[in-house]
């Protein structure tokens, strides 16, 4: 009973809605914690090994970076055109602007692909240095994600494809794009933190 | 009880209490031959004592994990077990064979043993844990696959839930991670890094899963909560625990001869361990405070709150204390890592079959609910061994302080025994904790057999 009270109370109260559900929420923060956790640690080494971060910083392929952080902003874009779409029920609509968000995704990895074969190539591994061990690692985590919120976008895709979401029922697909930003955002500091900032 | 063949879960249940009981008294034992060395001696060695005391645990979660399982399944997938028959012939040949293994251990000495039962054969004896005689691996991985045999198939003809998924995933993962203790290279680096994949994969991933499927079933019938809310929960709650316990194995990693990069992977990953324990307290709470219904299992709700809040100190605060490479660096193998393999095995793996029994056994006994008196005294043990077991991990804790100081961070260190006996004191402390555990589990068994009014046969 009054669970049912809680809730009607929470319906009417006025103020801002959670977009997704509130269990991706705590996923998202927990996932942010352990990048966060990750880039202190990044920044703990760097300090006390400077010169060489800066020296090896400089053999990273930026371009392929600014790709790929190019794509990762368009697929998210895609995805906010895909979550309004849904809003107004153009389903079609929202199920193309998925389907280009997954390109997107699918050309990060390709572009990710690319640089790790040639980095690679020149013998960059977890153990040739604290720099490349962080710089493996950091990418590495972050393009498993990347693959995670494929899974996530392809299942949304699904979802438009078929109707599923509406102004009624936003959950699912909120849900998705929220875990999609956060790979997007993740990336946002990523790419500087490891790339550029010298 | 909805089905009949939930009662196989009975005798399993019967035998995971017993061998609790006998652990501890091998618990007891030990703690006291801290104290005086030569208590028992030569008739038990600690090196045995303490080996019947961590087999007798393991295999008693396993009869805990295997008679929850038979119960939970046939409710779960609304569909009678596949095969009783196997289900109780498996539990005769367990039983009969973890009781061979422990006369093996405490008449022979070791190694005639090994040489007894096969080790020349295939090399897999000697190493903590894994001390159990080839053969005695070979009936346990038997056994796993007629169980998981038994478990597949009832899952395939019913109800596929998301908590009876969860938790065959963990049961297969168990059986799967096991196989690795037949993988014993003569590398010594190797030898470790695979030691874990059984030992730290076991107890920090798949039964991860194990706990949080039994968790969220008892959640679901002693709250009434709705099955979506818990199950959306138990998902968020083993992503974590995967993600955060299987790289978090790093941390085992440190000093064994692996590549540099472990202790970074290692120190992060398993630093954020605690998040799903943590998660799993909150969610605890969240759904008893959210409940629907006044089960008259008030016991029951007491095991799976302190299932939670346990685990979480135990295995996540604990866990923490120690895991990171630098403080690692001093703590590794101390009085810190016993602190918190005490607290953590006891939270995590012996509350949650607790509860799950506290919530079966009546029911398994035709009342929905055991008499208030029997309660009473059910929720007097569970205070009892769990605060027991808050000193012991206290005492051990202050016993690992010193130990680590004296031995290792002092600028004259003293050497391993001499530094036992500086803190002995703390060790006697431990053992009267000791003594409070073993009265609460008394009363534990007591309450089985108090008599009362109970309530009606349906929960």
């Amino acid at each position: 009973m009054e669970n049912t009270r809680n809730t009607a109370t929470l319906a009417a109260a006025p103020g801002p809605r959670l977009a997704g559900d509130l269990a991706i929420w705590f996923f998202i923060l927990a996932e942010l914690l352990a990048f966060g956790v990750f880039f202190a640690a990044y920044a703990f080494t760097r300090a006390k090994n400077l010169e060489l971060f800066n020296v090896e910083q400089q053999a990273l392929n930026r371009g392929a970076g600014v790709i790929n952080t190019m794509l990762l902003l368009t697929a998210s874009y895609f995805v906010v055109r895909a979550v309004q779409a849904a809003e107004r029920a153009a389903s079609a609509q929202s199920a193309r602007w998925l389907l280009a968000a997954i390109c997107c995704g699918l050309g990060f990895i390709g572009v990710k692909l690319t640089e790790y074969s040639a980095a690679f190539a020149h013998g960059v591994s977890l153990s040739s240095s604290p720099f490349h061990m962080f710089y493996l690692s950091l990418t590495f985590f972050h393009f498993m994600h990347v693959i995670l919120g494929l899974v996530i976008l392809l299942a949304l895709w699904n979802g438009a494809r078929k109707g599923r979401y509406h102004a009624g029922d936003m959950n699912g697909m909120e849900t998705g794009a929220a875990y999609w930003h956060m790979v997007d955002l993740v990336w946002l500091i990523l790419f500087p933190l490891v790339y550029v900032i010298n | 009880m909805q089905y009949k063949s939930q009662a196989v879960a009975k005798p399993y249940f019967i035998a995971a209490i017993g061998l609790f009981v006998g652990q501890i008294l091998f618990g007891l034992i030990m703690g006291l031959q801290y104290v005086i060395g030569d208590f028992l001696f030569p008739a038990l060695p600690f090196n045995i004592a303490r080996m019947v005391h961590t087999n007798l645990l393991i295999v008693w979660l396993l009869f805990g994990f295997m008679g929850s399982a038979y119960y939970l399944i046939p409710e779960e997938t609304e569909t009678e077990l596949y095969s009783p028959k196997l289900a109780l012939a498996l539990f005769w040949i367990f039983l009969i064979a973890g009781a061979l293994t422990i006369v093996g251990y405490l008449a022979l000495p070791y190694a005639t043993l090994a040489k007894l039962t096969g080790n020349d054969i295939l090399e897999t004896m000697g190493r903590e844990f894994l001390e159990q005689p080839l053969i005695t691996k070979v009936g346990i991985v038997i056994v796993a696959l007629g169980f998981l045999f038994n478990i597949s198939m009832t899952l395939l003809k019913g109800r596929k839930t998301s908590i009876s998924m969860v938790l065959i995933v963990g049961l297969w993962g168990l059986a799967i991670f096991f196989l690795f203790s037949f993988y014993n290279p003569h590398n010594l680096v190797k030898d470790k890094f695979y030691w874990w994949w059984v030992v730290h994969l076991w107890v920090e991933g798949v039964w991860e899963l194990i706990l949080g499927a039994l968790l969220a079933y008892v959640l679901i019938k002693v709250t009434g909560v709705d099955r979506e809310v818990i199950e959306k929960w138990l998902y968020v709650i083993i992503t974590l625990a995967l993600v955060t316990g299987l790289i978090g194995t790093g941390h085992h990693y440190y000093w064994i001869g692996t590549p540099q990069y472990w202790q970074w992977w290692g120190s992060i990953f398993s630093a954020l361990e605690p998040l799903p324990f943590f998660a799993m307290t909150v969610f605890a709470f969240n759904m008893v405070n959210r409940r629907r219904r006044e089960h008259p299992n008030k016991a029951a709700v007491l095991w799976a709150l302190g299932t939670g809040v346990m685990a979480f100190l135990g295995a996540g605060v604990w866990g923490f204390l120690h895991t990171l490479a630098p403080v690692n660096y001093y703590t590794h193998g101390s009085q810190i890592t016993a602190a918190h393999g005490h607290m953590a095995f006891y939270g995590a793996y012996v509350m949650v079959v607790l509860t799950f029994i506290s919530y079966a056994m009546p029911i398994l006994r035709g009342r929905a609910a055991n008499s208030e008196r029997s309660q009473v005294l059910e929720m007097w043990s569970f205070w009892l061994m769990t605060i027991a077991m808050v000193f012991i991990t206290l005492f051990l804790t202050a016993a690992g302080i010193l130990q680590v100081w004296l031995q290792r961070v002092s600028d004259t260190p003293m050497s391993f025994m001499a530094t036992q006996d500086q803190i002995s004191l703390f060790f006697w402390m431990r053992e009267w904790a000791g003594v409070v555990f073993f009265t609460g589990l008394v009363l534990y068994l007591v309450s089985f057999f108090v008599k009362g009014e109970t309530k009606g046969a349906n929960a």
